[in-house]
């Protein structure tokens, strides 16, 4: 009996060890879920006047004069707002909770998560060929598209700069028609967001949306329903909380989807539809560099992959003109029989078979690999995070994102450029000591993508954000970085890439001291 | 993509985790069987496993991968058993792993894994005309030791999550044929990953995972005497949540691991060297989800002794416990 209460014991006592294990269970919480309800410091009044980045002359949009106050339609808006008030449910107050962060910033983030989810790389046909996804075919394997790096690069780019035009635009009608929110108009509303003095017609957030949305059925065609269902919601959002009548919304939904098209009709005519290049000219990156007595780039995959998107180069940018691409690509790297080159790559075997915790961790947090949003999609995301602290206007946060990824685009072309120009080996495949500590990406060596993305964005976002410092710049060397402990490149790679990177960022900063907008708050 | 390891080393922990024998029977102990170690004696010695896979499923499926090729893990551990009582007995381990793939680029991983710590108790013992009837309850504890790469699938050495299984155990014996059979559950506590977001079937910015607990159920039947012991054995592992791989992607901690394995073992004790016990065997995975087709040969090595020269040997008959 004894034994049996002393055993007894023992097991409580098990069970109470194990119940604390178990309360190291916690509900993961997404940092993205606490960001603050938008108070813009600054409405940025004037940026009717600032450069945009393709639209010349916003009156060439159709926005129609709003309902007068006292009209039968705007009273009928305004009761749709108190009757959605009179009875919120948890759910609702969660939507409004969610977006009240601020529409660019929720939509760029929607495109971040759809780049992870299409960032996926083609699985072989039987023959040991790849299957390549088709956006006139989208649902069919490969789902169209498959983001990698530069197809999301361009698609930020795309999507940030549509909607930093069409905000512009719709401050020209905001201003034109000085409409106030409806709790201003009708004092019964509650403002269930931050109130604001900016003029509510057309809605800032659907100008955003229409933008948003009629750029990503073009860019992620598989998706659209899903992105119609989150405009949808946010639509909800804004008159639920009393921040805009419907018709308000219409009206900048209708705007943001006008500026859009002036977009969607450039991107499909920009090249990049023709990126992935043909059999033909494969073969020939290998005879023109095997021509120069240089050891050409081969994939390391099984089955050897066709290279990722070699006429990426011939897009077209944002920030110069293709002339400018040529002009800013680097000096060859080192000839693959030089001296120079063995020493670098014996470093990079260095690492590989030294591979320390710390670099293992630094390795994996830049990785940004398959499944990622791709290190464009770090960078906003590492950029979303400051911006919430500087409590922009909508436009500024428009602004800043188009300046930042017009540089990630650009960046990408001329980082591709300069890769199928030269089209250098990676380490590994020089010697097969060199094992990764991720996956290897299936393009040419030569510079590293990871470092011009990262000093691209790191020389925006410092010029965007002085008082911050050296910390993108070092945020950008331990990306860099991370690629030659990973035994991904060699320092040549990165330090070059890392030039270049602030070379095409610098573009951004030009644009960004003579658009009008200066630097805020 | 591949085989939960934590499972399956888990599982490996438990056939290594040997250990018993009263004064004149030798046999391997683990939390899954029906096995006890009187009180105030230990049993303890390496273990050595060696796995490997070519085949796995990505979700539901099945595929090999050039870019990985041959996926090899080999497991050298050291386990030991102490008799609190003759009714309970604690168990703990230390593995040491090592991982590669035969093809790709992917670096390969080595060290020290899960400290691992089981209290297994029988709590009822009948003894009847028709045989033996015993029922256990165990819990097992595991803690990662070392701070290797989580997020390094399919090479990663564990999923580096806390865990606590419960178990129950039923066991019957009449003459020298026997048969276990076990269900177990096991909580497992978030992980920290490198990197500050990740995709699963939506995006999280966190360097918080969370992992799915599973279950397991356990059966093994066959021949138990003195000196040796031969037995069938099928396992059904089953994550309670996560996600599947898609097409092409990459694993990920928090994949819904599935598998269901069949294997035999067998241990011998020797007569001839009081106390000193053999056991090897073999475990292969049938069917699974987002884990490796593998194939798992393990060995190990044991002696028992007593710490008290009084003996208190109530139960010589171990091997039918």
């Amino acid at each position: 009996m004894k034994k049996l209460v002393r055993n007894t014991i023992a097991i409580l006592s098990i069970a109470v060890i194990a119940s604390s294990f178990s309360s190291c269970r916690k509900e993961v919480i997404s940092r993205v879920d606490l960001y603050p309800s938008l108070t813009p410091t600054n409405l940025d009044l004037n940026a009717d006047t600032w450069k945009p980045v393709l639209v010349t002359d916003p009156t060439v949009f159709t926005v129609a004069a709003p309902d007068a106050t006292t009209s039968p339609a705007y009273v009928a808006d305004l009761n749709e707002i108190k009757g959605y008030q009179r009875s919120l449910t948890d759910g609702q107050r969660a939507i409004i909770k969610y977006w009240s962060a601020g529409a660019v910033l929720r939509w760029n983030e929607i495109m971040r998560e759809l780049v992870a989810k299409y960032n996926i790389a083609p699985y072989q046909n039987p023959d040991g060929t790849y299957p390549a996804p088709s956006s006139t075919n989208p649902f069919a394997y490969p789902l169209f598209p498959f983001s990698n790096p530069p197809y999301a690069a361009r698609a930020f780019a795309y999507v940030s700069a549509a909607e930093y035009d069409a905000l512009v635009t719709a401050y020209h009608f905001k201003n034109q028609y000085n409409r106030a929110a409806p709790y201003k108009v009708d004092t019964t509303i509650k403002a269930l967001i931050p109130k604001s003095d900016l003029p509510s017609y057309p809605s800032e957030d659907a100008v955003v949306a229409g933008a948003a949305v009629e750029m990503m059925k073009l860019l992620f065609p598989t998706e659209v329903d899903y992105i119609e269902q989150k405009a949808q919601e946010q639509q909800q959002y804004r008159i639920m909380a009393g921040a805009n009548t419907r018709s308000e919304w219409n009206a900048g939904f209708s705007l943001g989807t006008q500026v859009a098209d002036i977009f969607a009709a450039r991107a499909r005519t920009d090249k990049a539809g023709k990126a992935i290049g043909t059999p033909t000219y494969w073969t020939q990156l290998q005879t023109q560099t095997a021509a120069k007595g240089e050891i050409y780039w081969v994939s390391l995959e099984s089955p050897k992959r066709p290279p990722m998107l070699p006429l990426f180069t011939k897009v077209t940018p944002f920030l110069f003109d293709t002339l400018t691409v040529v002009s800013l690509r680097p000096g060859p790297p080192h000839l693959t029989h030089s001296a120079e080159f063995a020493a670098d790559q014996k470093e990079v075997l260095y690492y590989s078979q030294h591979a320390t915790r710390e670099n293992e961790a630094l390795v994996a947090f830049w990785a940004d690999g398959i499944g990622t949003y791709t290190p464009p999609g770090h960078w906003n995301a590492i950029a979303a995070d400051e911006f919430v602290k500087q409590h922009y206007s909508e436009v500024r946060w428009a602004r800043n994102f188009a300046l930042l990824n017009m540089a990630e685009m650009d960046a990408a072309i001329v980082c591709w450029d300069t890769k199928y120009y030269y089209f250098n080996p990676r380490p590994t495949q020089m010697n097969d000591q060199i094992k990764t500590l991720t996956g290897i990406p299936n393009f040419p060596s030569y510079s590293s993508g990871h470092s011009n993305f990262s000093a691209a964005a790191a020389t925006v976002l410092t010029y965007l954000l002085p008082d911050r410092g050296t910390k993108f710049t070092d945020m950008a060397q331990q990306a860099a970085l991370s690629r030659l402990y990973g035994a991904i490149h060699t320092r040549q790679d990165i330090e070059v890439g890392l030039t270049t990177g602030a070379e095409v960022g610098q573009y951004a900063v030009q644009r960004a001291q003579s658009d009008g907008a200066g630097l805020g708050n | 993509m591949m085989k939960p390891l934590l499972t399956h080393f888990y599982k490996c922990i438990a056939i290594a985790a040997c250990l018993y024998l009263s004064i004149q029977h030798a046999s391997a102990q683990m939390e899954n069987d029906g096995i006890m170690i009187p009180k105030n004696y230990i049993c303890a010695g390496p273990m050595f496993s060696t796995s490997s896979w070519t085949n796995y499923w990505e979700g539901t499926y099945k595929r090999n991968n050039g870019n990985i090729g041959k996926v090899t893990t080999n497991m050298y551990s050291f386990m030991a058993t102490y008799g609190i009582t003759n009714d309970l007995i604690v168990t703990a381990g230390v593995p040491y792993i090592t991982s590669t793939a035969s093809a790709g680029t992917l670096h390969d991983q080595k060290g020290i894994q899960d400290l691992s710590v089981n209290l297994k108790w029988r709590a009822y013992k009948l003894k009847t005309d028709k045989g033996t009837l015993s029922l256990f309850a165990s819990v097992t504890g595991s803690i990662p030791l070392s701070n290797y790469e989580a997020d390094f699938l399919p090479l990663a050495l564990g999923s580096h999550s806390k865990n606590v299984t419960g178990r129950v155990v039923i066991d019957y014996n009449y003459g020298k044929v026997f048969f276990t059979g076990s269900g177990a559950y096991t909580n497992r506590s978030n992980i920290t990953i490198d990197r500050n977001s990740y995709y699963t079937t939506e995006l999280i910015y966190s360097n918080q995972v969370e992992l799915p607990n599973m279950s397991d159920y356990n059966f093994r039947a066959g021949y138990r005497s003195k000196y040796l012991i031969v037995e069938g054995v099928a396992d059904i592992s089953t994550s309670l949540g996560g996600f599947d791989i898609r097409k092409n992607d990459m694993p990920f901690p928090s994949n819904r691991m599935n598998m269901s394995s069949v294997g035999g073992n067998i241990r011998y004790r020797l007569k001839s060297f009081y106390g000193l016990e053999f056991s090897a065997g073999d475990d292969y995975v049938v069917a699974g989800r987002n884990v490796g087709q593998s194939n798992m040969i393990h060995g190990g090595l044991t002696y028992i002794f007593g710490i008290i020269k009084k003996k208190t040997v109530q139960d010589k008959d171990s091997f039918k416990n």
